[in-house]
């Protein structure tokens, strides 16, 4: 296998979009694509720590934000670096309205539910990067 | 003719307190520094704390990135990189105060789990912990007594 996935959440803490990004990164790293994805601090990019530069540069990178602002994309494009796909949370839940999570960090059932549609999306990503090398 | 003195404090007592996590994504500690914060907002010390999301002062606009000039800020890191200290430094204001949490959990004998994704018994309390000691320092920001 050639290149890793990083999956980049903004892990925003206002609104649970936040939380459900960062929820459905963990559950595609761990569950869906182990071995094949991981996740990055987004901080560590805003104080250009050297390490987590190069693992950026060496990886083909999907950001997963939780509003309009694209705290995570902006983050990453400041770093020079291009990202190769940026996704929103509203995505999946325009398709499922009928689920509110519970709280901004406790998601409930119903926020762990989107943040799994989330995943899957985003393990789609992951296939087409995947095909693309 | 006596004249009407009005008294402008110099250094008004803020009113508010910003308290600006680290969020790390790949360690445990980052996930408390987050679920604390959230704790200080939402039920310890509600109305007198506020927060921002740390990207936020890159991707944001010029309102955003005066959180620290215009809150006092307490920044909370995970780890000893100290992103939001630093980040918040550089791109907004000097915080009020900054916390890196691992020494006080080990000096409390917690053990954290490997898992930033799902919380051990340890962990929730390690949340209690740094909650509580935020909530002291936004106490004595703000120049009140605690009520924890």
């Amino acid at each position: 296998m050639g290149k890793k996935i990083l999956v980049l959440p903004c892990s925003g803490i206002g609104k649970a979009y936040g939380e459900i990004g960062r929820q459905a990164t963990y559950e595609l790293a761990e569950d869906l694509k182990p071995g094949q994805v991981d996740t990055l601090c987004l901080g560590r990019l805003m104080i250009r720590d050297p390490e987590a530069l190069e693992r950026m540069e060496d990886s083909f990178v999907i950001t997963v934000d939780g509003c309009a602002k694209d705290c995570a994309l902006k983050n990453v494009e400041a770093t020079g670096k291009k990202v190769d796909k940026a996704v929103r949370t509203l995505e999946v839940f325009k398709d499922h309205r009928d689920l509110k999570p519970e709280g901004v960090l406790n998601l409930g059932e119903p926020g762990f539910k989107l943040a799994h549609y989330l995943a899957e999306k985003l393990s789609g990503e992951v296939d087409c990067r995947m095909k693309e090398e | 003719m006596s004249e009407a003195i009005v008294e402008i404090p110099q250094n008004p007592k803020p009113v508010k307190v910003g308290i600006v996590p680290c969020n790390g994504e790949e360690i445990c500690a980052g996930s408390i520094t987050r679920f604390a914060c959230r704790k200080v907002l939402d039920e310890l010390r509600k109305g007198q704390a506020v927060t921002l999301c740390l990207p936020l002062f890159i991707a944001g606009d010029k309102g955003e990135r005066q959180f620290a000039t215009r809150f006092p800020t307490i920044t909370v890191d995970g780890c000893e990189k100290r992103c939001s200290a630093i980040s918040t430094e550089k791109l907004s204001g000097k915080p009020a105060y900054s916390f890196v949490i691992t020494d006080m959990i080990k000096d409390a004998g917690l053990e954290l789990s490997e898992s930033p994704r799902t919380f051990s018994e340890s962990d929730k309390e390690a949340v209690d912990l740094v909650a509580a000691e935020i909530a002291k320092k936004v106490d004595e920001i703000l120049g009140q007594e605690g009520d924890e």
